[in-house]
């Protein structure tokens, strides 16, 4: 085989693997069939799970009187683990005053202020990702249900071009991971298929609990990229696109990663 | 928020074997970093973990800087008799929570 041949060998060879688009839905698989087997045991039981520190303080402030107008969440909610139930599967979700789709700490901050008149609660604070994982606590082994109307698909639409479009000193799209190479390893550890099924979680890694922004944040300076702030519009959009992609998968929050 | 949960068998066989798991909320930080500014980030750690069973001490831990955050503490002990498990975790800063279970024998 002359040079030229094997070249344009190895290239068919790469634009086969390159094209391997998007996930058949029977191939989907969750982070957790990745993990170790003492990694998944430890998600799976309450008492070692230690996202449900995050959970159970949660719940304290689920029912703690805050804000100008002295009132806990509870107080117009009820009980969570009725009101709250399938919630979570459902964000990002469009909201109409907005115009634009809300991810689920947004709207807990927008009920905040709004409900509650309290300040907003910072990103990543230990309130706001203890009241998210509580919430979203309420549908776990629920599937995921993001609903696109006329009004949010511009907003998948964009999510998806930005999964799909190179960026960053490594010039790699998030695709070209999650969706081309998801059988294979990356420094040792597997590739997953990025489907948020789980957050908030808690990463071994990080030593606490994080959002789905803070692990997107942490994938694009891994392509050398600059990341976008906490709650901007390219992210929500991009976990909308994400959790669409990952409709019909359980919910495992608070889920446990390595 | 300084929460503990731990995890006893509400009942068990006399001189059978139970396994108790127990869970703290702390960021066990090291005291070996440093801050983006250079200064360095005291030590906050749990040093000492203990578990008495009707007022005896059956488990005892000390902890060290490598030790990851959150611990997950979890050891089996015999059920001897009906009566409390009481665990209290001490460490810097003042920290120091405690938590009870019981347990019946029969």
């Amino acid at each position: 085989m002359s040079l030229r041949t094997a070249l344009l060998f190895a290239a068919s060879l790469l634009c086969a693997r390159a094209g391997a688009g998007e996930i058949p839905p029977s191939e989907r698989r969750s982070g957790y069939d990745l993990m170790s087997r003492e990694t998944r045991a430890m998600q799976d039981d309450d008492a070692t799970n230690p996202g449900m520190l995050w959970v159970l303080d949660g719940e304290t402030l689920w029912n703690r009187k805050a804000g100008a107008a002295d009132r806990a969440c509870s107080d117009c909610h009820g009980d969570a683990r009725e009101s709250m139930k399938a919630v979570a599967a459902r964000y990002p979700a469009f909201d109409a005053a907005l115009g634009r789709p809300v991810n689920l700490e947004q709207r807990i901050n927008m009920c905040r202020s709004k409900r509650q008149k309290a300040p907003p609660l910072a990103f990543e604070s230990r309130e706001l990702l203890a009241l998210a994982a509580y919430v979203a606590r309420q549908s776990r082994g629920l599937p995921i249900e993001i609903a696109i109307d006329a009004r949010s698909r511009p907003f998948l639409d964009a999510g998806s071009e930005a999964f799909h479009r190179r960026q960053g000193q490594l010039n790699l799209a998030c695709s070209q991971c999650h969706d081309d190479h998801w059988s294979g390893k990356l420094a040792g550890s597997p590739i997953t298929q990025a489907h948020p099924t789980g957050y908030p979680l808690y990463r071994l890694e990080w030593q606490g609990l994080g959002s789905l922004e803070r692990r997107l944040r942490g994938c694009l300076t891994g392509v050398r990229a600059e990341s976008y702030p906490y709650g901007a519009p390219e992210l929500v959009n991009l976990e909308l696109y994400l959790m669409w992609r990952a409709n019909g998968m359980r919910m495992e929050t608070p889920a446990v990663r390595p | 928020m300084a929460r503990a949960v731990v995890t006893v068998p509400a009942r068990a066989k006399r001189g059978e074997i139970v396994e108790v798991k127990t869970l703290a909320q702390h960021p066990m930080e090291t005291g070996f970093r440093r801050t983006q500014t250079g200064e360095l980030i005291p030590r906050d750690i749990i040093r000492r973990f203990t578990c008495t069973y009707n007022g005896t001490e059956v488990y005892r831990v000390e902890l060290h800087p490598a030790m990851s955050a959150n611990p997950l503490i979890a050891f089996s002990t015999i059920a001897a008799e009906t009566g409390t498990l009481a665990f209290q975790w001490v460490g810097d800063n003042g920290y120091s929570v405690t938590e009870t279970a019981s347990i019946s024998v029969e």
